[in-house]
């Protein structure tokens, strides 16, 4: 009897991610949510540059891939072209947050009726270990070798908490990886983004605390730590907003 | 005969995409092509098509892109500015092979320029639409009935060739009025199964649609392919008009409001007794290669006029290997050459012409 497998809407390939790296989980979680809820031949997934941008060699779904940052803008004209279709992106912190921030509050205050999972561990992965618009205070990048010095090039973005801020945005959900409890929640907040895009409920984000154990220059179990330990503390996982619950309004 | 109906160039034009079938206009404002979101803004709901105006001209693009993805006509249209802004559009749309109509109604540059008339995005239409090797096909309406053709026939070229189609208008082109006939014939539909990103339901492979190869010999191949394409479309796709061409012993090589003012002349220049003629290239890429060369075998010297400083007379060099002068006939910045201007330089073609 097989009690763990592939989920069906995932290709059966090697990823190409660095051992440790927890684009895998997000992927699988994905992967699984499109299984549960039977939609892997409605789905067509948007991914854009950054490390994930091979993504469309693992999801089974149509997938597209997409200029820097403009992940949400293509995934708008996919949705507006088959509105029955389930649209999602799968895109980076440096590219949701900083080339593409435009394309995402945008597609936020229209309420696109569209899911986005935004992967945020800090660092430009791809392109070597930059630093991101999510990159810590203090943090060393390729680019801040000094850390990230706030004085001269700022804070970071809190995304959820900006979109928040947004009313046209529906679901705004912030859950990590880093444990077995957390990458539960995050797959509940996945699905529930999914679904509600199946309802017709509109916009929702989550936005993953992920780990770039590379670019980091750390092993995957400190990797993971430094997550718990630096991320979490700055980014507050939960939910900052859901139009559909009591609590949310 | 059809009915004709008066109708303003950049509206005209608008109808003619909804008649090609296209439900899905994306767009952000900027003059002079204003009056086409305008219409498609008053149109699209009322047919059950997608009228959005987008927060960018970059992401304006970008959902043509999405929506051409999902194997729909979709266009976007811009002015000169707007459309440097979808340079980066435009190459993806080229590097996934995906069909769109893009509508540039030019205005003088660069930088914020005006707004006025112009042609001076010839060099970014037919050159650098974009990073990469790649050709958009380049269609240049000289009259508000092109602009409703060639919407007509661009939309038919890009589903065709799987490839980006601009329309090169201009301000004078997109606000004049003239009667049109919107008698379009039947749309010709083309199978998009194979590459359409509209859902697998689960009957088929995944589609994908995508411009990385990150294996060089593999970006190469897929580049000689497309470029096998573009062949093909140079071969068979060079649209273009002559007039008073037989006898012609000067030629003018003018789009768009440039070879109606040209028209002119040559009308103007017949009277006094000068032989010229005019050929009138209405892709401009691909660019009417063959004939403007067989002409530089009859012809003392050419006339490029147009309202840029020198962009359309590289080609028209280019063409006709140097075989024979070629004047440059032009004004820029949203002024317009009269027909005095194009007249004057006909009259120096037929003088540093000398004889054949």
């Amino acid at each position: 009897m097989i009690v763990f497998d592939k989920p069906k809407a995932l290709a059966d390939v090697p990823l190409h991610y660095c051992p440790g790296c927890t684009h895998g989980i997000v992927h699988r979680l994905v992967a699984e949510v499109i299984d549960e809820l039977g939609i892997e031949g409605k789905t067509v997934g948007v991914a854009p540059v950054g490390c994930s941008v091979f993504a469309y060699n693992y999801f089974n779904c149509d997938m597209i891939e997409a200029a820097h940052g403009r992940a949400p803008a293509v995934a708008t004209g996919v949705k507006r072209a088959d509105p029955d279709n389930i649209v999602f992106t799968y895109q980076g912190d440096g590219d949701l947050a900083s080339i593409g921030t435009c394309e995402t509050v945008h597609a936020a205050a229209r309420n696109e009726n569209i899911t986005i999972i935004f992967i945020n561990n800090t660092i430009y992965g791809m392109t070597g270990g930059q630093m991101a618009p999510t990159s810590l205070p203090g943090q060393i990048t390729q680019t801040s070798p000094y850390g990230r010095d706030v004085n001269t090039v700022g804070l970071p973005i809190k995304v959820c908490e900006m979109l928040s801020q947004v009313d046209g945005a529906s679901y705004l959900e912030r859950v990590a990886v880093n444990n077995v409890k957390n990458v539960r929640n995050a797959k509940k907040a996945i699905k529930r983004a999914f679904q509600n895009q199946l309802e017709g409920k509109g916009f929702s984000l989550i936005e993953v605390l992920s780990t770039c154990p590379t670019n980091w220059g750390l092993t995957p179990d400190k990797a993971l730590k430094w997550l718990e330990e630096n991320m979490i503390p700055y980014y507050p996982l939960g939910v900052y907003k859901d139009k559909y619950s009591e609590e949310g309004k | 005969m059809a009915e004709k109906v008066l109708m303003k160039g950049n509206e005209a034009l608008a109808e003619a995409a909804i008649m090609a079938g296209c439900r899905h206009y994306f767009g952000y404002p900027i003059t002079p092509q204003t009056e086409i979101a305008a219409y498609m803004a008053k149109r699209m709901p009322k047919i059950g098509g997608t009228f959005l105006q987008a927060e960018s001209e970059i992401a304006a693009i970008n959902m043509v892109y999405g929506a051409a993805a999902a194997g729909k006509r979709a266009m976007t249209s811009s002015s000169s500015p707007g459309i440097a802004l979808k340079s980066e559009g435009l190459s993806y749309l080229a590097g996934s092979d995906l069909p769109a109509l893009i509508i540039n109604v030019q205005r003088g540059g660069p930088g914020l320029g005006g707004i006025q008339p112009s042609q001076s995005d010839y060099f970014h239409a037919t050159r650098g639409a974009g990073h990469g090797d790649f050709h958009m096909i380049v269609l240049a309406p000289a009259s508000v009935q092109e602009m409703v053709d060639l919407t007509f026939k661009g939309f038919d070229l890009a589903d065709k060739y799987r490839s980006p189609v601009m329309l090169l208008s201009d301000g004078t082109m997109g606000q004049m009025m003239e009667p049109v006939s919107l008698d379009m014939g039947e749309v010709k539909e083309y199978d998009k199964s194979s590459w359409a990103t509209n859902g697998t339901k689960c009957e088929r492979e995944h589609n994908v649609v995508n411009s990385l190869f990150i294996q060089p010999d593999e970006l190469e191949r897929y580049n000689f392919e497309r470029y096998e394409r573009y062949a093909h479309i140079e071969a068979n796709e060079v649209m273009y008009s002559e007039y008073c061409m037989d006898d012609a012993e000067i030629c003018i090589v003018a789009y768009g409001v440039a070879a109606r003012v040209s028209q002119n002349a040559v009308d103007k220049a017949r009277e006094q007794g000068i032989k010229v003629g005019m050929i009138r290239p209405i892709t401009l890429w691909p660019f009417p290669k063959a004939v403007l060369n067989a002409a530089a075998d009859k012809v003392k010297a050419f006339i490029s006029v147009e309202l840029s400083m020198g962009q359309l007379i590289e080609d028209v060099q280019l063409a006709t290997s140097c075989k024979k002068p070629v004047l440059l006939c032009n004004r820029t910045g949203g002024m317009i050459p009269t027909t005095e201007d194009v007249l004057a330089s006909i009259n120096k073609a037929n003088s540093v012409g000398g004889d054949k």
